[in-house]
């Protein structure tokens, strides 16, 4: 059995034992149970494509964060914590806690009660077809190449740590998340994902606890990271941010509030349908307010199993971590730091359960892309465009179809990005290029009634643009990193943040005046879609603690706190 | 979790993965007592009172949403 999964490579960083196999084979075999198991249950569009709407607040929370909460994600940003320091945690607490919080208190009673499928179906109702028909054809492209490129990434690290040959990673794992999504829809997807984020936080939390004994705590982490990395501040989260040249990261604190919470977090956790989609699956709105902002809870957490290994990794590591672009033999890249720690403390059935952790995040991340691409591509191009009127069973199957086309599509991008290494520079941009500009889009259409069909369309369009101009101007020649990103010191993150920002005024500034241009429609065809004509329902007579906004507030208190502590 | 349908709920299935994995991470935690594996605090044991924590969790889980009770 393990020469089924292992290619012999002495560079490896782990070796499985049999328990390790045994624990990462009854995961497979599970998912695929629970999806064969949850086939009956998927029989209309939305059973397949909305889980039924019939998730309570919980399921849709943890689904809703685990859906973020891929292996790349970990890795990654394990991998920016080793690099930038605890700068890399305001990622997930101010670029995403006060987003989500909006989301569920603002956003989700539009979303709720306008009864769409999915985000370019608001904008179907909202901005008629060209502006929906812009969004949906560019999200489910993006969708199905990301998923592929970080399929062929998972696929690597796989190969790095454990000697696994990558294109047994890729089909194994895929097809069973091909199998599975196809079978029970969202149904499926939900419940993995449930599972995954179970998995993530027990595979994972034992290595920042033995790391912080080992260090002696935190005083003791940061003493032992001050002695590796003298003169260099990589736990403090906001006094290094007084300027550019004063942190890892080349970044201004404008850049992370403005551009990473104002924008892109926004655009991300309110607009992007892969997370949004797990929300709409709430039993009803109440839950649907309440899953981003239990959510927000466990996002808060997720510090403590992402970024702390990655501190640790500067405290306890024997060797420098290097940039992935600058390897020489013997020496591992920044994102390995969270597979050495595993392999640190952990030995045969914990190494197995973290491995499968690590699989697992890539699969419940494939499921999300897979069953997102197949709502959007059926219902918001393929129904409006293609085929108008059909029953219900005929756009489940066209669904179920879908989940195998967009899989397939996914391994050839892999295949695509194994072949052409810089294809993955520019893919993994790709979702940073929409978000932004389809936020201001989303927002604007939300909150001011006057908002026309073209402006939607040409807003959006505008603030895209110069999204991918903004990039590629900066990649190609730095004098214009300057320009957009206000320092030359800016790395690549920070150059994202700013670019995020301007793009999104981009496409508010030009929304604002086409609509200035154009004709309004009547508030008749405009209600329930935007502020000032939607009948929320209004939640009077249910306790403090019950009601979305205590806790929406909690959750931001609590994000204070974390800000004042780490400052 | 459901209303309309009836189905075994996410936890039962989040119960039976714990308590599955918390007896094969328990018993190689024992099997390796008298010769802990090269990792750093191998001393402290982790597998055995990782994998009990992981037996009880899964105990509950199971126990608290085991499919008769639901319906």
């Amino acid at each position: 059995m393990t020469l089924l999964f292992a290619a012999a490579d002495a560079s490896r960083l782990a070796h499985l034992s049999t328990i390790d196999l045994v624990i990462i084979i009854f995961y497979f075999a599970l998912v695929l149970g629970i999806g064969f198991y949850l086939k009956r249950f998927a029989k209309t569009g939305e059973d397949f494509f909305l889980a039924g709407r019939e998730m309570t607040a919980w399921v849709a929370g943890l689904a809703f964060v685990s859906a973020n909460l891929g292996s790349l994600e970990l890795l990654g940003w394990a991998g920016n914590a080793y690099q930038y320091g605890i700068l890399a945690a305001h990622w997930y607490w101010i670029g995403a806690i006060p987003a989500m919080v909006f989301l569920g208190l603002v956003m989700m009673p539009f979303y709720y009660i306008c009864k769409t499928h999915s985000v370019p179906g608001y904008l179907q109702l909202r901005y008629g077809s060209a502006a929906s028909g812009l969004s949906a054809i560019t999200f489910a492209l993006m969708t199905v190449l990301m998923s592929g490129v970080n399929m062929y990434a998972m696929a690597v690290v796989m190969k790095v740590v454990l000697g696994w040959d990558i294109n047994f990673s890729m089909w194994v794992s895929s097809l069973t998340v091909g199998v599975y999504v196809a079978a029970g829809g969202l149904f499926s997807a939900i419940f993995n994902e449930v599972l995954q984020f179970f998995l993530i936080w027990f595979g994972a939390l034992l290595i920042p606890i033995l790391g912080l004994i080992e260090t002696g705590g935190w005083k003791g982490m940061v003493a032992r990271i001050q002695q590796n990395f003298p003169g260099q501040d990589f736990t403090h989260m906001w006094g290094p941010m007084h300027s550019f040249s004063s942190n890892p990261m080349g970044i201004h604190w404008t850049g992370i509030v403005f551009g990473l919470g104002a924008v892109q977090a926004m655009g991300y956790w309110t607009t992007d349908f892969l997370v949004v989609q797990r929300v709409l699956s709430a039993k009803d709105i109440r839950s649907a307010k309440m899953a981003p902002i239990i959510g927000s809870f466990f996002k808060m957490a997720v510090p403590l199993i992402v970024i702390l290994p990655g501190l640790l990794g500067l405290a306890v590591l024997p060797m420098h971590l290097v940039p992935g672009g600058q390897l020489q033999p013997g020496q591992h890249s920044y994102d390995e730091v969270l597979p050495l720690m595993l392999v640190r403390y952990c030995g045969p059935g914990l190494l197995g359960l973290g491995v499968t952790a690590l699989v697992a995040g890539f699969m419940a991340g494939m499921a999300g892309n897979v069953s997102a691409f197949a709502t959007v591509w059926t219902y918001d191009i393929y129904r409006p465009f293609i085929k108008r009127t059909a029953p219900d069973t005929h756009y489940v199957a066209m669904g179920r179809w879908c989940t195998i086309i967009g899989l397939f599509i996914s391994i050839g991008t892999a295949y695509l990005a194994m072949k052409f290494a810089s294809l993955m520079d520019y893919v993994q941009n790709l979702f940073g290029f929409f978000i932004a500009p389809l936020f201001g889009t989303v927002l604007l259409g939300m909150l001011w009634k006057r908002v026309t069909h073209a402006a939607g369309f040409w807003g959006l369009l505008a603030g895209t643009t110069s999204s991918v101009t903004m990039f590629f101007l900066m990649k190609f020649n730095p004098r214009w990193v300057a320009v957009f990103a206000l320092s030359p010191e800016a790395k690549g993150l920070a150059q994202a943040m700013y670019q995020s920002l301007w793009s999104c005024a981009t496409c508010v500034v030009v929304t604002v005046l086409v609509t200035l241009m154009t004709k309004s429609r009547p508030d008749q065809e405009l209600r329930g879609l935007v502020y000032s004509l939607a009948d929320v329902a209004k939640e009077e007579h249910t306790s403090v603690l019950h009601k979305p906004l205590f806790w929406g507030l909690v959750a931001l208190a609590l994000l204070v706190v974390l800000q004042i502590v780490f400052w | 979790m459901s209303e309309k349908h009836h189905i075994i709920p996410v936890w039962f299935f989040v119960g039976v993965l714990f308590l599955v994995y918390g007896v094969l991470i328990l018993a190689s935690g024992l099997a390796e007592w008298s010769h802990p594996a090269g990792t750093v605090l191998a001393e402290l044991h982790a597998p055995v009172w990782w994998g009990g924590l992981l037996i009880m969790l899964g105990a509950i889980y199971c126990i608290l949403f085991r499919p008769g009770k639901q319906s």
